[in-house]
């Protein structure tokens, strides 16, 4: 048992850019445990998928011609199957929304411990060290588990895959249980659309749960009028209605790439950033010196925005 | 119907902090009702009060210390609260995924809940995958990052919307009884009202050892071992504006001009 079996993301005939950095992270792996690198992709255009897959170190595909999109039923059934059979040591899967919605039922099912969320992998064969953040990213830590175990990979994480590759396509026949079926996919919906497009904008005044209430967001729409700026924001504003949803920045909000992003009291958790991370120039306001927003950022002012959105729109006006 | 929802007290951090071995040190910690959790138990509130639910019971791991926090959750309006502790717990450093679920299915097979609502993730240990987990060991349906519940319920259904990225929604329908995680923005959690808080203080909070819900301890030992604590080393090469608010904001309107974005 020294396999790796990496299962693939796709979502409306796409296949996502962390089905290739999977492959990194599984060749990564099976490199350190002398095992090979199997893929899986279920469900949707597998054989054209496969193609793609195809890159450098992939050893075997396994193609999975089961149903058109995701649903969880489905991909537990194909995943705990597949383990049975091929045996592998590590089961990978993305930390995407979907991952998490059939990883921890495959763990469940064949009994092994589950690692979410990783950011670094490292095992001498025996014992995994998976390195995952705490606390919002204010922390980083290493667990060990011994034996098998299935590993969820955080996105944009590990360099994708390039070079093609020569793997084994195989399709696997899977005996998909109907009756274990008990939830439907009926569609999908784009949302927030409206009358702004953050990411056209060139600049983005961007507000975070530093600014603690409803009535203090205008101090931030006036540094924008200032700059003639767009104004976006971090989750927490938009769930709590604040601002609409089209503004909201970041994993399950819009991608950003305007010439400078100036986040105002957003602490830069990892859903956040990857809506942001591809701005030209960051610029952080915020009184805690050590959010990891002050990771990424160029430039940053380690203090009370109350005092320093003022005296900036003061500037311009 | 009876609905079950997870509440966890997490850890906070102060903007400072120390590490000592494998944990944060006490002083710098804080400790609030998880985020997510928050919006579970609302959306389970609404359906009581929309007629819905019949009961709406916590379930919480965790030492006395997190009754405060469970209160909160009776302030808000659920029914009563099960507290599972004991000293086997104690001294774990992380509990993982396969434990909470060994504890947690104990309960729902004592409540035989229609419907568990958990958090997304706790803002902590960030695990994000208990409620699935804990679906699957139920022999549940379930639908992780639920952003959309419908309050009708036909045929025993729940029509749900996850919320993928990139802006996408999913529309699912999830036959009971299931586990739904709950994502922030499904509704907006209320705060709970004096005369919540008085009552509150009344409703039943029951306490049970894992001997009380005939959890073995060896079924809680944590697969996962907790090696090592750090602060992230910042890759950045950040420019830092020291000075007054005044001085910071004339650098930063400095650049923008520069940059030719600001007038
Ligand atoms: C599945 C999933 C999807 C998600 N998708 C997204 C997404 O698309 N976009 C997104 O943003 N989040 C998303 N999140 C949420 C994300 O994890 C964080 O909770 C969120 O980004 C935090 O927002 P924040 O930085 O505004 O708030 P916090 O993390 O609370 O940070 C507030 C910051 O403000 C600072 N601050 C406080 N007061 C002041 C002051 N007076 N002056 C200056 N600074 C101050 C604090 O030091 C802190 O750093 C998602 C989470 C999950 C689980």
């Amino acid at each position: 048992m020294t396999d790796v079996l990496a299962i693939t993301d796709h979502r409306r005939g796409d296949l996502r850019d962390v089905s290739y950095e999977i492959i990194t992270a599984g060749r990564q792996l099976a490199d350190e445990t002398g095992g090979d690198l199997h893929l899986a992709v279920i469900s949707g255009t597998v054989d054209e998928f496969a193609d793609k897959l195809d890159r450098e170190g992939v050893d075997v595909i396994h193609t999975v011609d089961v149903g058109e999109e995701f649903n969880h039923n489905v991909y537990t059934q194909v995943v705990t199957q597949l383990y049975d059979e091929l045996a592998p040591q590590y089961v990978l899967t993305p930390n995407s929304v979907n991952g998490l919605d059939y990883a921890p039922a495959v763990a469940n099912r064949l009994g092994l411990p589950i690692v979410t969320d990783t950011v670094d992998l490292d095992t001498d064969g025996e014992t995994l060290i998976a390195t995952r953040e705490m606390y919002g990213g204010k922390v980083e830590t290493t667990s060990e588990l011994a034996d098998n175990a299935v590993v969820t990979i955080r996105s944009a994480e590990w360099p994708v895959a390039e070079g093609t590759g020569d793997a084994a396509i195989e399709a696997f026949d899977a005996d998909i249980d109907e009756s274990q079926q008990g939830s439907t996919v009926t569609g999908f919906e784009e949302v927030g659309g409206g009358d702004v497009d953050i990411s056209e904008a060139d600049v983005l005044v961007s507000v975070g749960r530093g600014i603690e209430e409803e009535d203090n967001i205008p101090i931030i729409e006036d540094l924008a009028d200032a700059l003639d700026a767009t104004v976006s924001s971090s989750r927490p504003i938009v769930d709590n209605g604040w601002l609409p949803k089209n503004r909201q920045v970041g994993q399950s909000g819009k991608v950003v790439t305007p010439d400078v992003y100036i986040a105002i009291g957003i602490s830069g958790a990892v859903q956040h950033v990857a809506g942001m991370k591809g701005s030209d120039t960051i610029v952080a306001i915020n009184t805690d010196p050590n959010a990891p927003i002050m990771d990424i950022a160029d430039y940053a002012i380690h203090d009370d925005l109350f005092d320093v959105v003022p005296a900036l729109t003061e500037e311009f006006q | 119907m009876k609905i079950l929802v997870t509440v966890k007290e997490v850890a906070t951090v102060e903007d400072e902090f120390e590490i000592e071995g494998t944990e944060i040190a006490d002083q710098y910690l804080g400790a609030d009702l998880n985020e997510w959790d928050d919006y579970a138990i609302e959306e389970a509130v609404q359906l009581q009060e929309d007629g819905i639910a019949d009961e709406v019971v916590t379930v919480t791991i965790g030492p006395e210390d997190c009754e405060q926090t469970i209160r909160q959750a009776l302030a808000k309006g659920a029914d009563r609260a099960v507290r599972v502790w004991d000293d086997a717990l104690e001294d774990v450093d992380l509990l993982d995924v396969g434990a909470k679920t060994e504890i947690l299915r104990a309960v729902v097979e004592e409540e035989d809940p229609d419907l568990v609502l958990t958090g997304v993730q706790a803002g902590d240990d960030s695990f994000a995958a208990t409620g699935v987990s804990l679906a699957e060991d139920l022999d549940f349906e379930w639908g992780a990052v639920v952003n959309h519940l419908e309050h009708d319920f036909d045929d025993d259904t729940a029509s749900v919307r996850r919320e993928l990225e990139g802006g996408v929604e999913e529309l699912t329908e999830i036959e009971l009884p299931a586990v739904l995680t709950i994502q922030t923005g499904i509704n907006e959690p209320r705060y709970a009202s004096l005369r919540g808080i008085r009552q509150a203080q009344r409703k039943e909070l029951d306490v049970q050892s894992l001997a009380d819900l005939g959890v073995d301890e060896s079924a809680i030992e944590s697969e996962l071992e907790l090696t090592d604590m750090y602060e992230p080393e910042s890759e950045s090469d950040v420019t830092v504006w020291e000075g007054s608010a005044e001085d910071t904001a004339s650098e930063l309107g400095e650049l923008l001009r520069e940059k030719g974005v600001a007038p």
